[in-house]
């Protein structure tokens, strides 16, 4: 049997909302809701795990302090001492007070140019990648709930199609995979 | 529901008061700087300590109105708790400033005529040129025209409309709300001017000759973490005696949220006033540091230290911030790094070459008025239902969630 994918069109975030929990609730795996932005509260109804972006973030920050800290350190201390003002330039912990402003900025820079990128990447939306969602009207007024039979073993297609018709849906669309 | 102060509770505040007083006399009794500066200094920390709790708590209610923010509704009881207490902190500094206008102490040295006054002994052309601004009559005008007036007559009136928002609904409640949003971006504007020049006129000009136009919000950074603090200590007792039953996870981690932002805060315009004067090094503008790094080295980056590093370690999480043990446990930590914070803006300046280490005069007067304070709020707590009756945005708030 080939494998079907469902798309479930809904005009209203909280109606989706309501049907995503009607078919979590009876056993059915949602693959992915395509949004116009993001709905709140949706990611735990269809057991999406929480992000772990800010691990990233935290990981991008420390790289940024370290790469900042330690080519200050290879610059004005250790390969040509710098005479900056009299600023004392013999030990590394004598002259860091000069050193906060760039690392705190560099720490920065790369964790949120890493985060942006990662988030970018992750989601695949890096800018001249194409598009992942099934209907363009998900971009504008239409949320959509995807469902694959390959995810819910033992289920058809019509079984889904069923329940659904049951919730307030704005239409179905079903293809092969 | 109303919260009631259970007797267990009221005892304890009452012993720290009391445990407090007995630290403070034996600390009184053996200070021997002259006209008992030390006691003098030390009623003045503590008594702006507790004042600027909650200052700091008043400007955050009026922040939380003027920026109509919806899930701070659930809690602003406590926020209005915090700051009944201005009054009490606000007449222990009055005293302090008084004494020392009247030569009874000479905490600000600048107070005592003989250093304007050119050929006596301890005249100051430097301190007589600040004359225009540090004299008696423009700066009582300042204190009880001008800071006092306005931070008491808002607190008096934010509480009273708070409570008076409890028995609306409909349009009237709506349009009292807007009048309650529109004074408070009022009060934050006068805020942000007198609570500067206040910072100056009481802490900075102790150290009469330095200077610092960040000073005034390093000073506000710093008491705005305490009520940030005391806010989120309280809302977790609040529901271990199972008050707040509304209160949830995501009001937890907001709090927790402005107690680690505000910390930050406070570290970066510290730094900001410290790495500017370390660079530049002139000589009158570095020896504030200078003095602090050379004898109070411990003090100075110790309070620093606990300031920056603990919540920025610990409650850097998503998981710690909703972790009432771990937000209670730095949270007090921080607490005291901000009372020494205010210990080294003070003691350095006001007892010279006398001020060696804080003592029991210290520690025993925050005592005190932690046990005044503490007294003074959840008093206040059971005035009122704890959870609001009425607010525009209460329905919001209780179903808040990130």
């Amino acid at each position: 049997m080939a494998n079907k994918v469902i798309y479930a069109v809904y005009d209203d975030p909280e109606v989706l909302k309501g049907a995503a929990r009607k078919l979590v609730t009876a056993g059915y795996t949602v693959r992915d809701v395509f949004s116009p932005f993001p709905v709140h509260g949706l990611d735990p109804i269809i057991g999406i795990k929480r992000t772990r972006l800010g691990i990233a973030a935290f990981m991008f920050g420390i790289t940024g302090t370290s790469l900042a800290l330690l080519g200050m350190y290879y610059m004005m201390i250790y390969d040509w001492p710098m005479n900056i003002g009299g600023k004392p330039n013999d030990f590394f912990y004598q002259n860091i007070p000069a050193f906060i402003p760039v690392t705190f900025e560099f720490t920065i820079l790369c964790a949120c140019h890493g985060m942006a990128i990662t988030y970018l990447i992750r989601n695949k939306t890096l800018p001249g990648m194409p598009a992942r969602n099934p209907d363009p009207r998900s971009t504008d007024d239409k949320f959509i709930i995807e469902l694959r039979t390959e995810d819910n073993h033992g289920r058809s297609a019509e079984d889904i199609t069923g329940l659904l018709r049951g919730t307030p849906v704005f239409e179905i669309n079903e293809r092969q995979c | 529901m109303n919260f009631t102060f259970s007797k267990r509770a009221r005892t304890l505040c009452t012993g720290i008061l009391v445990l407090g007083l007995v630290l403070a006399a034996v600390g009184i009794i053996n200070d021997h700087t002259d006209h008992h500066q030390n006691t003098w200094a030390a009623l003045f920390i503590n008594g702006f300590f507790f004042f600027g709790i909650s200052l700091g708590a008043l400007f955050f209610f009026a922040l939380q109105n003027a920026t109509e923010t919806s899930w701070s509704v659930m809690v602003k009881r406590v926020y209005e708790g915090i700051f009944s207490y201005l009054p009490i902190g606000a007449a222990v500094v009055v005293v302090v400033l008084a004494a020392g206008s009247m030569g009874i102490h000479h905490v600000w040295s600048w107070m005592d005529p003989a250093v304007i006054t050119e050929g006596s002994d301890t005249y100051d052309a430097v301190v007589e040129h600040k004359m225009p601004f540090l004299n008696m009559p423009f700066f009582w005008f300042r204190v009880l025209g001008m800071y006092l007036p306005t931070f008491l007559f808002g607190a008096y009136w934010f509480r009273k409309q708070s409570l008076a928002l409890d028995g609306m609904t409909g349009e009237a409640l709506v349009k009292h709300h807007l009048l309650v949003y529109r004074r408070s971006a009022l009060f934050l504007v006068l805020f942000a001017v007198l609570s500067s020049v206040m910072a100056w006129d009481w802490i900075m000009s102790i150290d009469v000759h330095w200077f610092s136009t960040l000073f005034g919000w390093y000073v506000f950074a710093g008491m705005w973490v305490g009520s940030m603090i005391c806010a989120v200590v309280l809302v977790m007792y609040l529901k271990s005696k199972g008050y707040l039953p509304q209160v949830n996870n995501s009001h937890i981690h907001d709090m927790g949220k402005w107690v680690f932002a505000v910390s930050f805060l406070w570290t970066y315009l510290y730094f900001s006033q410290f790495m500017l004067y370390w660079y530049s090094n002139i000589p009158e503008e570095v020896i504030y540091f200078k003095d602090r790094i050379d004898n109070h080295t411990w003090l100075m980056w110790g309070m620093f230290f606990v300031n920056f590093v603990v919540p920025m370690v610990l409650l850097m999480s998503r998981d710690a911030k909703r972790n009432p043990r771990l937000l209670i446990g730095v949270g007090t930590v921080i607490f005291i790094g901000h009372w020494l914070d205010l210990c080294q803006m003070v003691l350095p300046g006001a007892l010279g070459d006398h001020f060696h280490h804080i003592g029991l005069l210290e520690i025993g007067l925050f005592l005190t008025f932690l046990g005044v304070f503490m007294l003074r709020v959840l008093t206040t707590l059971t005035k009122a239902p704890l959870t609001p009756v009425n607010h525009p945005y209460l329905e919001e708030s209780v179903h808040h969630h990130i």
